[in-house]
């Protein structure tokens, strides 16, 4: 009697797992498979499920992993779409690139805040922390009057694809230094900067509102037409991979992303089409 | 014949929670492990440098981060919930012990994202515009922290309390010592055994704490200097970076687990012995 109810049991879970794996090889084989960028990730899954509504037959598998990673993936043939929210490098070169959208990183600051400008070392000291407070941000008249102290730095945690480009076209070399508070979302930061009236932080274009301030850069004002002339300094390409020039299921799913349809789709998730 | 399935089935069901235990932990260690073979665990808990995507991985701030938001919300928990046992152990009417009990209980059942958001709406702003800083801090994490504490405490400290016979009371009360002489010499070194296992217990809740502590704290790496200075505690740096994280990240992430495990099994098992003792 016992040992029935063992082999019941033993029996049970081995065809519970069984069937989970057949369950799991068997999406992996039928699927369009992207990986990459972390930054990608949201807007390639709003994407997919637009489009696998339209085309039942379509399945797909959204994979995060990083830009490296992603870039990796395709290259030995694990996706078939890698995301990368970079340029590629020398090295990783070889691979089919598509643009589909741009993204501007906008530096923000609290409404009361004077300032409008900045140059690009300057933000770069700023976050390494070189910078301590607002009054030594020049000679601006506006900030003389300023009242404000110390500068409460608010960056992204480490891994996100919006730090890492932050790191990769602002800081170089350099590191954000230790004391900068760190949140885990845009909306987490854009949340304190419009709390803070000592606050600076950054975040996506299509996240800025109008409870915090987005400053220019370099004398360049973030906006729709700064960023895809590349004219505004922080701006990243979305960028699809593939190991050939995209056939069949593949070709039909990309050009449904450059579409007027798919850039319109990003742009209401606030990435700047291509075109 | 029945009677023993019924047993052999409860207890295959015991074994397999035991099992779940044990699994999650060989978990976590085999994905830490080589993060701790690569840096050295002496370098992995000692360095202050945490930096994964390049390489560095120094928890020692978060050590210090979890010790230090733990030990304000103990300071805080400790005098309002003692003060709070003794009151309801000793001086209150049994009709406000009917009322302030289930409140005090309540707390527990406020889920950490509400405390949170209270901190996040509230006591940050009040601390940025009275004492300065960016308000995320050691002092607002040590006191949303304390208030979470308290339950555990109050009800443990309470049974305690309410434990100690009441000849100990009424002989010192007989030797002319006064009501509140009595609780401070007899009554509370009477049940001290169970109020520090409260407190153990306490000290539990407030290092595992996670989504509270990640919306109050700032979560930034310094070695903070002073209460007003943001920190980040060993269960927010999990949970702040693990979904983004990958490779060696990931497994850093991984032995950060283990070493807070380590550090709740320590602290359980003071638990688990002192209220032995009391028995």
């Amino acid at each position: 009697m016992i040992k029935k109810f063992w082999r019941g049991s033993l029996l049970l879970w081995s065809l519970i797992v069984i069937l989970t794996l057949l369950a799991c090889s068997k999406n992996q084989r039928d699927s369009i498979i992207l990986a990459g960028s972390t930054s990608i990730q949201p807007f390639a899954e709003r994407l997919t499920e637009v489009y696998s509504q339209k085309h039942k037959n379509f399945k797909f598998n959204v994979q995060g992993g990083g830009s490296s990673a992603g870039i990796k993936a395709v290259k030995n043939g694990v996706c078939h779409i890698g995301m990368s929210s970079r340029e590629l490098k020398k090295e990783e070169k070889g691979l089919y690139e598509i643009v589909i959208a741009y993204d501007g990183i906008v530096i923000i600051v609290n409404q009361n805040n004077p300032l409008t400008n900045l140059t690009l070392n300057q933000v770069a000291d700023i976050f390494a922390g070189k910078i301590k407070y607002w009054s030594e941000l020049g000679e601006t008249k506006s900030l003389k009057k300023n009242r404000f102290g110390r500068i409460n730095v608010i960056t992204r945690e480490e891994g996100s694809g919006t730090r890492q480009s932050f790191e990769e076209i602002v800081m170089r070399k350099e590191r954000i230094a230790n004391d900068a508070l760190v949140q885990d979302s845009n909306g987490a930061v854009r949340e304190i900067v419009a709390n803070d009236p000592n606050a600076i932080g950054y975040i996506s274009y299509g996240l800025v509102d109008k409870r915090v301030k987005a400053l220019s850069l370099d004398s360049v004002i973030p906006s729709v037409e700064t960023i895809r002339q590349r004219k505004y300094p922080i701006v990243r390409s979305f960028l699809f991979l593939t190991k050939c020039p995209p056939r069949g299921k593949l070709k039909e799913f990309i050009d449904f992303v450059l579409s007027a349809e798919g850039q319109k789709l990003l742009q209401e998730e606030g990435l700047i089409p291509i075109r | 014949m029945k009677e023993r399935l019924i047993e052999k089935t409860l207890f295959f069901i015991a074994c397999s929670a035991i099992a779940i235990i044990f699994l999650i932990f060989l978990f976590i260690f085999i994905e830490g492990l080589p993060v701790f073979v690569k840096t050295g665990l002496v370098r992995f808990i000692f360095a202050t440098n945490w930096a994964p995507t390049k390489g560095n991985f120094g928890i020692l701030p978060m050590i210090i981060g979890s010790i230090l938001v733990t030990f304000g919300a103990l300071v805080l928990g400790i005098i309002l919930g003692l003060a709070c046992a003794i009151l309801l152990a000793e001086f209150a009417p049994l009709s406000m012990v009917r009322i302030l009990k289930p409140l005090i209980e309540l707390l527990a059942g406020i889920p950490s994202v509400v405390y949170g958001f209270i901190g996040v709406v509230v006591l940050i702003p009040l601390i940025r515009s009275t004492l300065g800083g960016p308000g995320f801090s050691v002092l607002a994490a040590s006191i949303i922290l304390g208030v979470m504490v308290l339950p555990t405490i109050v009800a443990i400290a309470l049974d305690a309390l309410r434990a100690v016979p009441i000849s100990y009371k009424e002989g010192s009360l007989a030797l002319g010592a006064t009501q509140w002489q009595t609780i401070w010499r007899v009554t509370i070194p009477a049940a001290k055994s169970g109020i520090i296992a409260g407190i153990v217990l306490g000290m539990g809740r407030a290092v595992g704490e996670t989504m509270a502590v990640i919306m109050i704290t700032g979560n930034s790496l310094k070695i903070p200097t002073s209460l007003l200075d943001p920190v980040r505690t060993l269960t927010s740096n999990i949970a702040l970076e693990m979904g983004y994280a990958s490779g060696m990240h990931q497994q850093a992430l991984f032995a950060t687990g283990v070493v807070l495990f380590i550090i709740i099994i320590i602290l359980n098992t003071i638990a688990i012995l002192t209220i032995g003792r009391r028995g």
